[in-house]
C-alpha cells in the first residue's frame, strides 16, 4: 500500500460528501443510434405494423408480444426485466425525443448529444463537465466514466475520473519503485504536475479505501457478464463507496442496426436483453439509494420507421430516453406522440421530434441535482428558455 | 544591450538564417540547448545522440531534420511492418470495415515505430502536427479505409512544403471528403438535373423510371461541413474575419467535388444500374484524380464571392482551387498557422513576436513551411524555452523507448493500449480540432497513473522512477 505523503484535505472532504450524500445521475448512452420504436413500442399505432412487417413487436398478449405499458406503448419483450419499475412508478420513458439538429451522422449527433449544443461544434466541453463547473466542484471523484477515455460528456475543465475499473485506477508497484515515483511529485516545484498528482493519489487513496476487498453486489443483484454490466457493476461500487459521487457515465455500444436486426428475438433483442438486465441489476444493488438516484439513458437517434430491404432499419430521427429512479415520476410515457403516417414524420420517413433532448438534460440538472436555473445558460448554452417536461417529482 | 544594438544584432541574426545553412551565431552549444533541441524536434534524446550531435554540431543538425530527404534512413525502414494494401473492391461493407480497421491498427503501430527509430525526427514530429491539424476520425464510417492513403499522400510529402499545396492535397483526399461530408454536398437544383438524367439514362436502357439507381436514392443538398472548418480550423482560424455567407459560398465552390471508387471512374451511370461495362462519355468539366472526382453534375455553377473576392460563374473545379488561392494567402491564415506551430514547438501561451516573425515569414516565402519551421527553431524564444511544454502520450511513450534503449515489443501494436490508456488513441480523435496541444488537456489524474504505471512496464527500477517522475513529463 502506498503512502498518501499529502496534506489530507481531500479525505476531509470526501468525509464531509459523505455525510450530505450527494443525489446522483448515471448516463446511459446506446451509442450507434437505438432503435427506438422497438425498444418502446407504438403498439397502438396500425402505421408501426405496416411499417416493419418482418421486424415489428407484436400486441401484448400474442406470442412474443410486447409488455403492455398503458395500453399504447409496450416494452420490448426482451425488456420484461424493468416491468416491475414501470408498476412502482420508478421508470418513465419519452418518446419522439430527440435533437433540433437533422443529421443522421453518428459522429455529429454523437457530438452535439454530448456537448449538449445541436449544430455547434466548436463546443470544448462536455454538458456533465459543465454541470460540474456550474456547481464549483472539489473532487475529481464527483464526476466517474467507467469509460477508458473520458466520453465527450465529461471532457472539459473541471477535474473527472475516467477508467474501465477502480481495480485499474492504482499504481502497481512491479518495479518497486512507485514509492519514489509518488515522492517525486511530492518534492517538485512543478505545481501543475504536483497538483493533478495529489488529486491521483488522494483519489486512489479514498476509493482503495472505500473499496477494499472484492465486490459483492447487493440484494441478489446479478449484472450480465459484459462490458456494460461491469461497467454498471463499477458505478454502484464507487456510488455505495460514499466519495462524492454525483455524475457517472457508462456505455453500452452495438446499437447500429442496419442489417438483420430481428424482432423478439435477434441481434437487437440482444442488446436490449443487456440493456434490461444490466439496469435491473444496477438498481437491485444500489437498494435504496435509489431514493436519490436516476439514470438517463440516450442514444444520437432513432431510426427509420421503416424497415429496409435487409431486415434492419436506417438512420432516422426522433427516438425514447429512459429515466429510472425515486426522483422520477414514473408510470407514464411522456411527450407528443407525433404519429407514423407519412404525412406526420420527419422528412416523410422518420419518427418526427416533439421533445428536445436539452428539455430533459435541464430538468435533470436543475430538478434532480439541483443545478440554479441562473446556471443553465452556462450548463446548456445557446439553449434558451427552458422547457421542463414534468418528469422528476420536485 | 542598447536599442541599436539590438536591432544590430536582430540583423545579424536575420541574415544569418537567410542564408542556405544556419550559421552558428544565435545557437547555443551547450548540452542543455542540445537536449532541449531533441525534445522538441525530435522523439526525446537516445542514449549517445546529444555527443552525436554535439560533433556535427547544433545547428548543422537541425539544419539536416530540415531536409529529412538528406538523411539516411534505412534502419527504420527495415523496422516498418508490411502494410496491407487496399483492395480495388470490397465484396460487402463488413468487408470494407474490417479492411478499415485493419488498416487502422497497422498504421498506428507504424507511426510508434516511427516516433521511435526514425533518424528523420522533425518530420515524423511534423507530419503528426500536421495530421492533427487537418484531422479525420477513423471511427467515422468509412474514413478508416482511406487514412493511411491520406497520411501518406496527403499529408506526408507537403510537411516541410508550401501550405497551399498541402491544403489542396487535404482536400481532394477521400478520408477528408469523407469525415467532412464534402462528398455529398451539391447544389439541390443540380442534384435534380442530375436525376432527371439518370431517369433518361435508365429508361434508354429499360429500366424501370420508377427505381432510382442504387447510391442515388441519398437526397442531396448544400453541405457546409467542409466549407465551415476549411476556414475555422484549416486557414483563416476562428477569429479571422469570415461571415456565414463566406461559409456558405464556399461550400457552394466546392459542390462536386466528391469521391468515386477507382473501378467505377470511367463507368458510373453504366454499373450503377448493372449495365455492360463500357466507358460512358465524361461530362465536359469532370476530373478524376485516384479517387477524388470533381463531378460538374453535382456542381453550382453561380457566381460565388469569398472574403470579397469574386469567383466568376461557370469555373467548375476551378472554384474551389480558387477558393484555396484565397484562403492560403489571406494574412489570417498566416498568423493562424505560425501561432499553432509556435504553440507546439515553444510554448502553450506562444511569444508574440516570433508569432509575428513566422506569420510574416510565412507571408514573404508564400507559405514555404520550411522557411516557416526554420524561423521558429531557430529563435531565442525556442531556446529559452526549456521544459515548458508537457509530453503528448505520444511523446511520452515514444521519448521513454528512446531514453531506456528499449525495443519496441513485436510490431508495435502492444504500445497502443498505452497510448489508449493515457487518452491518446491514434487516428481516434473525433472532433475536426483534433488533439489540443497544451498540458492542461493531458494532465489529468486518471493520465497521470497510466504514465506512472507505463514508466513501470518500460523501464528497470532504476529508470522507471525518473520516466515515471514529473520531469520527464515535460519536454
Amino acid at each position: 500500500m502506498l503512502s498518501l505523503g499529502f496534506a489530507p484535505g481531500f479525505l476531509t472532504r470526501a468525509a464531509a460528501a459523505a455525510d450530505a450524500r450527494k443525489r446522483l445521475l448515471i448516463a446511459v448512452f446506446q451509442r450507434g443510434a437505438l432503435d427506438g420504436l422497438n425498444m418502446l413500442v407504438p403498439f397502438g399505432e396500425t402505421e408501426y405494423y405496416r411499417l416493419r412487417p418482418s421486424i415489428g413487436i407484436a400486441q401484448p398478449g400474442r406470442d412474443n408480444g410486447a409488455v403492455d405499458l398503458d395500453g399504447f406503448f409496450g416494452l420490448h419483450p426482451r425488456m420484461a426485466p424493468l416491468k416491475p419499475l414501470w408498476d412502482k412508478g420508478l421508470l418513465a420513458a419519452i418518446h419522439a425525443c430527440g435533437s433540433p439538429d437533422s443529421t443522421r451522422s453518428h459522429f455529429d449527433a454523437q457530438d452535439y448529444m454530448e456537448s449538449a449544443t445541436p449544430g455547434v461544434k466548436s463546443t470544448r466541453d462536455g454538458w456533465l463537465n459543465r454541470y460540474l463547473q456550474a456547481t464549483h466542484s472539489t473532487t475529481p471523484l464527483q464526476g466517474v466514466a467507467v469509460t477508458r477515455q473520458t466520453p465527450r460528456t465529461m471532457q472539459g475543465r473541471a477535474a473527472t475520473l475516467a477508467f474501465a475499473g477502480v481495480d485499474e485506477f492504482a499504481i502497481r508497484d512491479t518495479m518497486g519503485s512507485a514509492r519514489a515515483i509518488e515522492d517525486s511529485y511530492s518534492r517538485t516545484a512543478d505545481s501543475l504536475l504536483s497538483g493533478s498528482a495529489r488529486e491521483a493519489f488522494e483519489a486512489m487513496g479514498v476509493l482503495r479505501k472505500a473499496t477494499a476487498g472484492s465486490y459483492q453486489p447487493a440484494n441478489g443483484a446479478e449484472y450480465p457478464r459484459t462490458p456494460f454490466g461491469r461497467s454498471l457493476q463499477e458505478i454502484a461500487r464507487i456510488a455505495k463507496a460514499d466519495v462524492g459521487l454525483e455524475v457517472a457515465f457508462a456505455e453500452s455500444t452495438g446499437w447500429d442496426t442496419h442489417v438483420n436486426q430481428g424482432a423478439d428475438n435477434g441481434q437487437l433483442a440482444g442488446r436490449l436483453d443487456d440493456l434490461a438486465r444490466g439496469l435491473d441489476a444496477l438498481t437491485r444493488d444500489l437498494g435504496d439509494r435509489m431514493a436519490d438516484t436516476v439514470i438517463l439513458t440516450m442514444s444520437e437517434f432513432g431510426r427509420a420507421a421503416s424497415e429496409n430491404g435487409n431486415g434492419g432499419t436506417d438512420h432516422g430521427h426522433g427516438n425514447a430516453m429512459m429515466l429510472i429512479g425515486g426522483p422520477v415520476k414514473g408510470g407514464r410515457v411522456y411527450g407528443k406522440w407525433p404519429g407514423l403516417r407519412p404525412d406526420q414524420r420527419f422528412e416523410a420517413r422518420d419518427l418526427a421530434v416533439t421533445t428536445d433532448f436539452r428539455d430533459v438534460f435541464a430538468e435533470v440538472v436543475t430538478a434532480h441535482l439541483g443545478a440554479a436555473q441562473a446556471a443553465l445558460p452556462k450548463i446548456i448554452p445557446g439553449y434558451g428558455t427552458s422547457k421542463p417536461v414534468g418528469i422528476i417529482r420536485v | 544591450m542598447t536599442q541599436r544594438g539590438r536591432v544590430a544584432a536582430a540583423l545579424v541574426l536575420g541574415a544569418v538564417l537567410a542564408g542556405s545553412t544556419l550559421g552558428a551565431a544565435g545557437i547555443p552549444k551547450d548540452r542543455e540547448a542540445i537536449e532541449h533541441a531533441l525534445n522538441r524536434l525530435a522523439y526525446g534524446p537516445r542514449p549517445g545522440d546529444v555527443e552525436r550531435i554535439q560533433q556535427v554540431g547544433l545547428s548543422t543538425w537541425i539544419e539536416q531534420q530540415l531536409h529529412p530527404d538528406t538523411i539516411n534512413d534505412s534502419a527504420l525502414a527495415a523496422r516498418l511492418p508490411q502494410q496491407p494494401a487496399r483492395p480495388d473492391n470490397f465484396a460487402d461493407q463488413m468487408e470494407a470495415r474490417r479492411w478499415g480497421r485493419q488498416s487502422v491498427q497497422a498504421l498506428s503501430a507504424e507511426k510508434v515505430i516511427r516516433a521511435v527509430y526514425s533518424e528523420r525526427q522533425l518530420e515524423e514530429q511534423l507530419v503528426d502536427f500536421w495530421f492533427n491539424h487537418f484531422n479525420v476520425f477513423a471511427g467515422k464510417g468509412r474514413t478508416s479505409e482511406w487514412i493511411a492513403d491520406y497520411e501518406r499522400h496527403a499529408i506526408r510529402p507537403h510537411v516541410l512544403g508550401k501550405f497551399r499545396d498541402l491544403l489542396e492535397a487535404t482536400a481532394k483526399s477521400p478520408a477528408m471528403l469523407f469525415y467532412l461530408d464534402n462528398w455529398l454536398s451539391a447544389d439541390p437544383a443540380a442534384a435534380e438535373r442530375q436525376q432527371e438524367l439518370q431517369r433518361q439514362r435508365a429508361a434508354r436502357l429499360g429500366a424501370s423510371p420508377n427505381a432510382p439507381p442504387q447510391g442515388q436514392q441519398r437526397r442531396r443538398g448544400l453541405n457546409e461541413n467542409y466549407g465551415r472548418e476549411l476556414l475555422e480550423l484549416h486557414t483563416l482560424g476562428v477569429d479571422g474575419g469570415y461571415t456565414q455567407q463566406d461559409i456558405i459560398e464556399v461550400a457552394r465552390a466546392f459542390t462536386g467535388w466528391t469521391i468515386t471508387p477507382a473501378n467505377q471512374a470511367n463507368r458510373p451511370a453504366a454499373a450503377a444500374l448493372g449495365g455492360r461495362n463500357r466507358p460512358v462519355q465524361q461530362p465536359r468539366g469532370a476530373v478524376q484524380e485516384g479517387e477524388f472526382r470533381f463531378a460538374p453534375m453535382l456542381h453550382d455553377t453561380g457566381e460565388k464571392v469569398v472574403l470579397g473576392h469574386k469567383i466568376k460563374a461557370g469555373g467548375g473545379i476551378e472554384d474551389g482551387k480558387q477558393v484555396l488561392d484565397i484562403v492560403a494567402r489571406h494574412p489570417a491564415t498566416a498568423h493562424h498557422i505560425a501561432f499553432e506551430l509556435v504553440q507546439r514547438f515553444v510554448a502553450d501561451e506562444p511569444p508574440k513576436a516570433l508569432v509575428d516573425r513566422a506569420a510574416r515569414k510565412f507571408r514573404d516565402t508564400d507559405g514555404d513551411l520550411r522557411e516557416v519551421v526554420k524561423t521558429i527553431l531557430t529563435s531565442d524564444e525556442f531556446f529559452k524555452a526549456r521544459g515548458a511544454k508537457v509530453k503528448t502520450p505520444l511523446e511520452f511513450l515514444a521519448s521513454a523507448m528512446r531514453a531506456t534503449g528499449r525495443d519496441v515489443p513485436g510490431d508495435g501494436r502492444q504500445m497502443l493500449n498505452a497510448l489508449t490508456q493515457m487518452g491518446m488513441p491514434l487516428y481516434m480523435c473525433q472532433p475536426p480540432t483534433g488533439y489540443d496541444d497544451t498540458a492542461d488537456t493531458w494532465v489529468s489524474a486518471g493520465a497521470l497513473v497510466a504514465r506512472m504505471n507505463i514508466a513501470q512496464r518500460i523501464a528497470g527500477p532504476q529508470q522507471a522512477t525518473s520516466i515515471g517522475g514529473p520531469e520527464f513529463q515535460r519536454r
